[in-house]
């Protein structure tokens, strides 16, 4: 019988029925075990991405177990899969929390899928670790975001560009929708504040999927040739870089005369095309498959035996949940209990080992340090980082870029609060 | 003795002398390239490519392709055939360091290194090597290469790198204050007679301080070529509008047939696009594991089985599922939308989530330019290949039996049952025709697109948009269509963008459907009554 009912709460979970044996034997003893919700799409668009973080995560629940679990308790992973169906994602959260008793949720790729999970976290006072990088402008009691907020990734590589490839005209190229709209607002105004006139910037957005990219690399080539240096800042997301960057390549826009630096591209990404014609383009992150650090090596073999392939790379968002799955279980411990109250106080100030050989912090807004990494793409797929921060940067919740927000700090250790006004002295913007 | 060991002492001495003397900037240089430091790496090709040594090219060549390599402040070249050179003397070295790194390199070092082979192979006896090489000083302006620049001019034979190098030189002339007026405004009407956008950009940024006549000059010559730019930038939109139009086409012809001929309403029709373009995919793999020498002709060979393997996928799904809704579209459409859903997430359960690589044969990459249009390879193939699917597909309607009673049994299904055509046959087929039809278009958008299997969803739309904006039923009308919806996108985009064009361009077609629910090219007579 207990079988039975192991099997079935499995088939809720389709992809759960893939789970290894410890996930089982916790299925069956169920009272002893501590859930951990996953909450990433396994079908629709998103699944091309957000399918490697759930296997990261199971794989980082295995590891934790084969230490002896948490509190004395086995780790139980419980896989849902919200089909890139933004109202589902809200769905499948109260799901993990009500039904399920989840004590934190690792999960969610896009913002509208986080922006449409957040009023039920908020109401069920559960826990979500977001990890990919994305737009900032938003710091919440209930979400920790382990992904690079604007000023750990954006802000960085437009320096990169400007001081070392000497760009002077710049072309913000992205997708529609939230998080290339905020982050281009945001480098235009840093932009301009660093002295770059309006001509010199060029916006274009695309919708989701975009395939026909002959005419917009060929505005970018014809803006490029004003006798000023050039380069393409992408936020383009998802299934539209492929025919980006293959249209670049047919029409010879190499990346010695006008480079792409990409915030959603990465090792995952570029598994899809030739990338010899790519060579010189660029990525900022905070995470490269290619760096060599002790953590790194032990986390790519352990990834490659997981997945029993040798040819899965890691990526950034990867490395964000293995930084917030060891900063929860630490403060967990700190805690001695996975009541959300108690961990929300205790994970702020915890530090785990990252896997470029430093340490990241949980700050009091939620967001944690990292170091922030440049890579050129080389022949084979992977990233030669080219350039680093000295240490590691603190994420900003809020812009100190943008109007609206510039005087906003979120704190939520002393003043318990994700939208002080530092003018007002007020709480609430 | 003592004065003999002296004398050996003195002797020893001169010889070191001697090979110092011997160490020229070549070998001076090489060792930094062992610190691992962008700065010294190009401040070494600098100082290598300058040196006349015999050996400065293959090791610009070796550090642009990453054969050039460090270990213990030792430099080597690795030879294309795996020898190890040592790069000092040019000898094959033994037995390989232990701690060999490639020396790395960055977009400043890759510009560079353009730069320099620019420069080295300015007299290379071959003349692709001199077009190229005639490019890069084009791009560097390096006022260094002029003296080799005036040498090969003068030696160059073929009329377009001749061409190209006079074009360099004008570059480097036009930025040199030191110029006299009149050579510039040569190189002025030299880059004029260039007339392409990189002219326009160095005659937009003539240096501070030129002479009034020189920057008169430039600035008309500029604006003469902007002006010429316009008009083959037109051409070059209704390019793209044909590429477009092109990749619509091949996504509905299929379609045409399944929806226009059968008014089946196919959801799945999408994943028949996927399902081809996966075939290529594997066809791409077997080749690459036992057959490499053939991967120049994967396309071709995963063209009949694309066909085949859509093809009869769609016949499996027409006498399971299809051929009990015939005449009930709403449930037609549930069940091939639920469909499409298990064909895609069967692909990604086999294949896996993430996009696959397809290769792109080497006669499909790059442009041909003709005048100031550019052409890519792939995109011109794929129009002809378009082209030649529309043709072969209206001749087998018109021509061949099975077109006779797919013709027939569209016009009156019961007549032709009459007249003994076994009708229930030819809608198996017929939806496997166009199944297969999708499958080829698959081969075709895998050269564009990714391959994932969300691969289909993002054409299903555009391809029912265009079968019901072409009429219902008529291949021309579908190529027509296709031709309009891919045109009109690509003039809208420059001026609306992408997004905003593409609603313009949908309300637009929503408007047309109001006014002629049958879109341009309508069935007329008792057929479409029936």
């Amino acid at each position: 019988m207990a079988i039975l009912d192991a099997a079935r709460r499995n088939m809720k979970a389709l992809a759960a029925a893939a789970l290894v044996s410890s996930a089982m034997a916790g299925a069956a003893t169920a009272q002893e075990t501590i859930k951990v919700g996953v909450l990433h799409s396994l079908s629709g668009t998103m699944a091309i991405s957000e399918t490697t973080l759930k296997d990261a995560m199971l794989m980082l629940i295995e590891e934790q177990n084969k230490k002896g679990g948490l509190l004395g308790k086995k780790l139980e992973a419980v896989v849902v899969d919200p089909a890139s169906n933004w109202p589902l994602f809200a769905e499948k959260a109260r799901e993990l929390i009500a039904q399920e008793k989840v004590a934190a949720v690792f999960g969610a790729w896009t913002s509208v899928s986080r922006k449409s999970v957040l009023p039920v976290f908020k109401e069920l006072n559960s826990i979500l670790f977001y990890p990919v990088q994305y737009e900032g402008e938003e710091s919440e009691r209930n979400v920790f975001y382990t992904g690079a907020a604007p000023n750990q990734q954006a802000i960085p590589a437009v320096d990169y560009l400007a001081k070392e490839e000497k760009v002077e005209r710049w072309v913000l190229a992205g997708t529609d929708y939230v998080y290339p709209r905020t982050t281009n607002k945001i480098l235009e105004s840093y932009l301009k504040s660093k002295g770059v006139k309006s001509e010199d910037i060029m916006i274009n957005y695309t919708p989701f999927g975009h395939s026909d990219w002959q005419t917009i690399v060929a505005d970018i080539k014809k803006f490029g040739s004003a006798g000023k240096k050039t380069a393409v800042v992408s936020t383009i997301n998802g299934d539209a870089n492929v025919p980006f960057y293959k249209e670049l390549a047919n029409q010879g826009v190499k990346a010695t005369d006008i480079p792409v630096v990409a915030f959603s591209v990465g090792e995952e990404e570029l598994a899809g095309i030739d990338t010899k014609p790519l060579v010189g383009h660029l990525a900022a992150w905070n995470y490269f498959q290619s760096v060599e650090s002790p953590e790194n090596k032990a986390f790519i073999e352990k990834w490659k035996a997981f997945t029993k392939n040798d040819k899965r790379v890691t990526n950034d968002p990867m490395e964000a949940h293995y930084i917030g799955f060891n900063m929860w279980v630490k403060a967990v411990e700190k805690a001695r209990s996975t009541d959300p109250d108690k961990v929300i106080d205790a994970i702020v100030g915890v530090q785990v080992p990252n896997l470029t050989g430093g340490t990241s912090e949980m700050l009091a807004n939620h967001h944690i340090t990292k170091p922030v990494l440049i890579g050129e793409i080389k022949d084979d797929g992977q990233f030669d980082v080219v350039w680093n921060t000295d240490g590691v940067v603190p994420g900003d919740a809020w812009s100190k870029f943008l109007d609206g927000s510039k005087d906003l700090i979120a704190d939520w250790k002393t003043l318990k609060c994700g939208n002080y006004n530092t003018v007002t002295k007020k709480c609430g913007a | 003795m003592i004065s003999l060991r002296n004398i050996l002492q003195a002797f020893v001495l001169l010889l070191g002398m001697a090979t110092c003397a011997y160490a020229g900037p070549y070998e001076d240089a090489l060792p930094k390239f062992a610190a691992d430091s962008y700065s010294d790496t190009e401040a070494a090709l600098g100082a290598v490519a300058g040196s006349g040594h015999p050996l400065s090219l293959s090791v610009v060549e070796a550090l642009r392709d990453g054969r050039l390599l460090a270990a213990n402040g030792q430099i080597f070249i690795r030879e294309p055939s795996g020898n190890l050179l040592n790069a000092v003397t040019g000898q094959a070295f033994g037995p390989a360091p232990q701690n060999l790194k490639a020396v790395r390199i960055n977009n400043r070092v890759r510009r560079a290194v353009e730069a320099a082979m620019g420069g080295l192979t300015l007299l290379s006896s071959d003349a692709g090597a001199r077009m190229d090489a005639a490019r890069a000083v084009f791009r560097s302006r390096d006022a260094a290469a002029l003296p080799t620049l005036q040498q090969a001019i003068a030696k160059e034979t073929h009329a377009d790198v001749k061409q190209a190098l006079e074009s360099a030189r004008a570059a480097i002339l036009l930025n040199q204050a030191d110029v006299s007026p009149t050579d510039r405004l040569a190189a002025i009407a030299s880059l004029r007679s260039r007339g392409d956008q990189e002219a326009v950009a160095l005659l937009s940024t003539l240096p501070a301080g030129a002479p009034p006549e020189v920057a008169e000059a430039a600035s008309q010559a500029a604006a003469a070529i902007r002006s010429r730019l316009e008009l083959w930038n037109a051409a070059q939109n209704v390019w793209y509008g044909i590429s477009l139009g092109s990749v619509l086409l091949l996504a509905a012809i299929g379609l045409a047939i399944t929806f226009g001929t059968m008014g089946v309403i196919n959801m799945a029709h999408g994943e028949m696009v996927m399902i081809g373009a996966y075939t290529t995919f594997v066809v791409q793999e077997l080749i690459r594991a036992y057959a490499p020498g053939m991967f120049g002709a994967s396309l071709f060979i995963a063209l009949p089985l694309a066909f085949l393997v859509a093809g009869s996928i769609g016949v499996l799904i027409e006498r399971t599922v299809i051929r009990f809704l015939y005449g009930r579209p709403l449930e037609t459409l549930l069940a091939t939308w639920g469909l499409s859903l298990i064909l895609q997430q069967t692909v990604r359960t086999i294949f896996g989530p993430t996009n696959r690589e397809v290769g792109t044969p080497a006669w499909m990459s790059g442009a041909l330019e003709v005048g100031s249009l550019s052409l890519t390879y792939n995109r011109v193939a794929i129009v002809v290949f378009a082209a030649t699917v529309f043709v072969t597909l209206l001749l087998v309607l018109r021509y061949t039996s099975l077109g006779l009673y797919v013709r027939a049994v569209t016009q009156n299904r019961r007549m032709a049952g009459s007249m003994g055509i076994r009708t229930n046959r030819i809608d198996a087929l017929a939806f496997g025709l166009g199944s297969g039809v999708a499958g080829i278009a698959g081969v075709a958008l895998s050269q564009i697109d990714n391959v994932s299997p969300n691969l289909g969803q993002s054409y299903i739309i555009d391809s029912f948009m265009v079968v019901v904006f072409g009429g219902v039923g008529n291949l021309w009308g579908t190529l027509v269509g296709a031709m309009t919806l891919g045109v009109a996108n690509k003039l809208l985009e420059p001026y609306a963008g992408a997004v905003l064009g593409k609603i313009v361009l949908l309300i637009a077609i929503i408007l047309f459907i109001q006014r002629r629910p049958r879109g341009l090219f309508a069935l007329k007579g008792r057929a479409v009554e029936a």
